[in-house]
C-alpha cells in the first residue's frame, strides 16, 4: 500500500475564518481525511515547525495557506511550506490580497501599535509594548518582529493557485477538494499554475439577481440610513456596492440578502487594480458634468480608499499609504 | 581651491496621457512650432481621456512616476460626445483616494487643451513639471517591505522606558 498524499493548512495574519470555512464542508472533510494524511494544521492538530523542517522538499502534496505576511515568522513559515509543498494554494483573501489585516497599510507602524496597545479599549496602564527581544535572567527571549507593511503571500513566495474569498465559500472549497482528489487519481487535470480556483471568472453583478437599468446617480447613500428597494440594483440606488469589480463565485450572497457587496472575493478576472476599477465604475455613473457638483456628490462617499481597498490594499498597485512607509506618526 | 560640484537638480519623471483628438494634437502643434517646454513628461496617447483607466495612473505612480498628467478635449468638445466628463469625474475621485494614500494632489493634474492650444499645452507642462519638482521625488515603491521592522519597532518604543518593563 502506498502512503497517502500529505495535506497541510497554515494560518499567518488572519482571523481563523478560513479554517472554519474548511470545516464547514461538513462530511466532505471525511473525504479529505480518506484521501490525505493531514501532517500539519496548527489550528486543528498538534504539530511542530520542526516536524515540517524534517520533511523532504515537496513532501506535502497540498498546502492551503491563509493569512497575510505581518511578521517575520509568517514569512519564515511561508518560505518553509513553499519548499515542502508541491501545490501551495494562496487560500482566502488575506493570503491573496491582504484583506482586513492589510488595512493596517493605511497607517504607520507606530499608529498601528498605539491603536493595539494604548487605545481606550485596552487596559495597559504601564503602556507596555511588545519587544522583539528581551533579556530575562534566564536568557534573551524573542518574539516575531512586525513587518512595516503587510505583504500578500505571493509578494514573498511563489504561489501555485489562488483561492479568493473572505472566507472562501464552503461549496467552492468542497469542489476544489474534489478536483484535487480526482487529479491525484488521474481522473482530472489541474488548472494551469497561477490560476484562480474555487471562484468564477466574471463579476458579482453577473450573479446578482437584482434588476438593473442604465445607472446614473445623483447622490451616494449609506445603506443603514435608508430603506433600500429590495429588487433594484444597489448601486443604482446610490449605495456603494463593489459588485462591478469583484470576482464572482459567492453567488452574490450579500446583494441577495439586502447588503452591498464589499468585495471579499477580490478583483475580477483581468482586473489589475481592484480599487482603480471601482473608481472607474463609480465615477462613470455619477450624473453630473460640473466640478463643484461632482465634488458634492463625492462627499457622500465617506472613505473612498477604505471603500475601494477594504480587502485589497496590500495586493493593490500602491500597496500601502505613505504613512505606512514612514515610521512617523 | 577646490570646487564642489553642484548637486544634480532633481528631474521629475512624469507620465502624460493625451487624447488622440485634442491634447495630443496640441502637443504635436507645440512640437511642430518648435515651442520649448520641459522634456520630463513622457506622453502616452489614448483615443480619448474617457479611456483613461485609473489603473494607468496608479501603475505610473507605483512604477516610479513623480507626477501624472491627464489631458483631453475641453468640456463640450469631446470627440466621443461626453467621455471627457467621465475623465473629469474619475480625476476627482482619484484625487481623493490618492490623498488618503498620502500622495499629494499636486502630483496629478487635469488639463484641457484643444488642438489649437499648443502654446497653452507647452506652458502648462512646464508649470506642472516645476510644481512636481518643488514637491520632490515620490519614490513610491523604493523602500517598501524592507526588513527594517525590528529597528522600526524598537524606535517606536524609544523614550518610553516604562514600556520595556514587563509587569507580573
Amino acid at each position: 500500500m502506498t502512503a497517502k498524499p500529505k495535506f497541510a493548512m497554515y494560518w499567518a495574519a488572519s482571523c481563523g475564518g478560513c479554517e472554519i470555512a474548511v470545516l464547514n464542508i461538513h462530511e466532505k472533510i471525511l473525504d479529505v481525511d480518506a484521501a490525505f494524511d493531514v501532517v500539519f494544521w496548527p489550528v486543528a492538530m498538534d504539530a511542530k515547525y520542526a516536524d515540517v523542517e524534517k520533511m523532504e522538499d515537496g513532501e506535502i502534496t497540498l498546502c492551503l495557506f491563509n493569512g497575510g505576511m505581518r511578521n517575520d515568522e509568517n514569512e519564515h513559515i511561508a518560505k518553509l511550506l513553499r519548499r515542502k509543498s508541491k501545490l501551495l494554494v494562496s487560500f482566502g483573501s488575506c493570503a491573496c490580497e491582504g484583506c482586513i489585516p492589510g488595512l493596517a497599510n493605511f497607517s504607520s507602524l507606530k499608529d498601528m501599535v498605539d491603536t493595539a496597545f494604548s487605545t481606550i479599549t485596552t487596559d495597559n496602564p504601564n503602556n507596555i509594548r511588545p519587544q522583539s527581544s528581551y533579556a530575562m535572567p534566564e536568557g534573551t527571549i524573542t518574539i516575531p518582529t512586525l513587518n512595516p507593511v503587510l505583504k500578500t503571500l505571493d509578494q514573498v513566495v511563489d504561489v501555485d493557485y489562488y483561492m479568493p474569498g473572505c472566507p472562501p465559500e464552503s461549496a467552492q472549497i468542497a469542489a476544489v477538494v474534489d478536483l484535487v482528489i480526482a487529479a491525484l487519481n488521474g481522473k482530472a487535470e489541474l488548472p494551469p499554475k497561477g490560476a484562480t480556483i474555487g471562484a468564477g471568472d466574471s463579476t458579482v453583478c453577473d450573479e446578482c439577481p437584482r434588476k438593473r437599468n442604465v445607472k446614473t446617480i445623483k447622490e451616494f447613500n449609506r445603506i443603514q440610513l435608508m430603506a433600500a428597494d429590495p429588487e433594484l440594483c444597489l448601486l443604482e440606488q446610490g449605495i456603494p456596492c463593489n459588485g462591478p469589480a469583484t470576482r464572482s463565485g459567492c453567488v452574490a450572497r450579500c446583494p441577495s440578502a439586502g447588503a452591498q457587496c464589499i468585495g471579499c472575493y477580490g478583483p475580477a478576472e483581468g482586473v489589475v487594480d481592484y480599487g482603480a476599477r471601482l473608481i472607474a465604475a463609480f465615477a462613470s455613473v455619477i450624473d453630473s458634468e460640473k466640478p463643484e457638483e461632482i465634488d458634492k456628490i463625492l462627499d457622500g462617499l465617506v472613505d473612498p480608499a477604505g471603500q475601494f481597498y477594504r480587502f485589497n490594499l496590500a495586493g493593490s498597485l500602491l500597496r500601502a499609504s505613505k504613512y505606512a512607509r514612514s515610521n512617523g506618526g | 581651491m577646490t570646487v564642489t560640484p553642484e548637486p544634480k537638480p532633481f528631474e521629475p519623471v512624469m507620465i502624460g496621457f493625451t487624447c488622440n483628438w485634442c491634447s495630443y494634437r496640441a502637443a504635436d502643434m507645440a512640437g511642430t512650432a518648435r515651442m520649448k517646454y520641459a522634456p520630463n513628461v513622457r506622453l502616452i496617447r489614448l483615443m480619448c481621456s474617457g479611456r483613461l483607466d485609473p489603473t494607468f495612473v496608479f501603475k505610473a505612480f507605483a512604477g516610479g512616476a513623480d507626477g501624472v498628467l491627464v489631458s483631453g478635449c475641453h468640456p463640450g468638445d469631446c470627440h466621443y460626445i461626453n467621455q471627457n466628463y467621465k475623465a473629469l469625474r474619475r480625476f476627482h475621485l482619484m484625487q481623493r483616494v490618492l490623498t488618503q494614500m498620502g500622495i499629494e494632489p499636486g502630483r496629478l493634474k487635469l488639463l484641457w487643451a484643444s488642438a489649437a492650444e499648443g502654446a497653452i499645452f507647452a506652458r502648462e507642462i512646464t508649470k506642472f513639471v516645476e510644481e512636481v519638482r518643488a514637491l520632490g521625488p515620490l519614490n513610491w515603491n523604493a523602500n517598501i517591505g524592507h526588513p527594517t521592522a525590528d529597528h522600526e519597532l524598537s524606535s517606536v518604543v524609544e523614550g518610553q522606558p516604562s514600556t520595556k518593563e514587563v509587569t507580573a
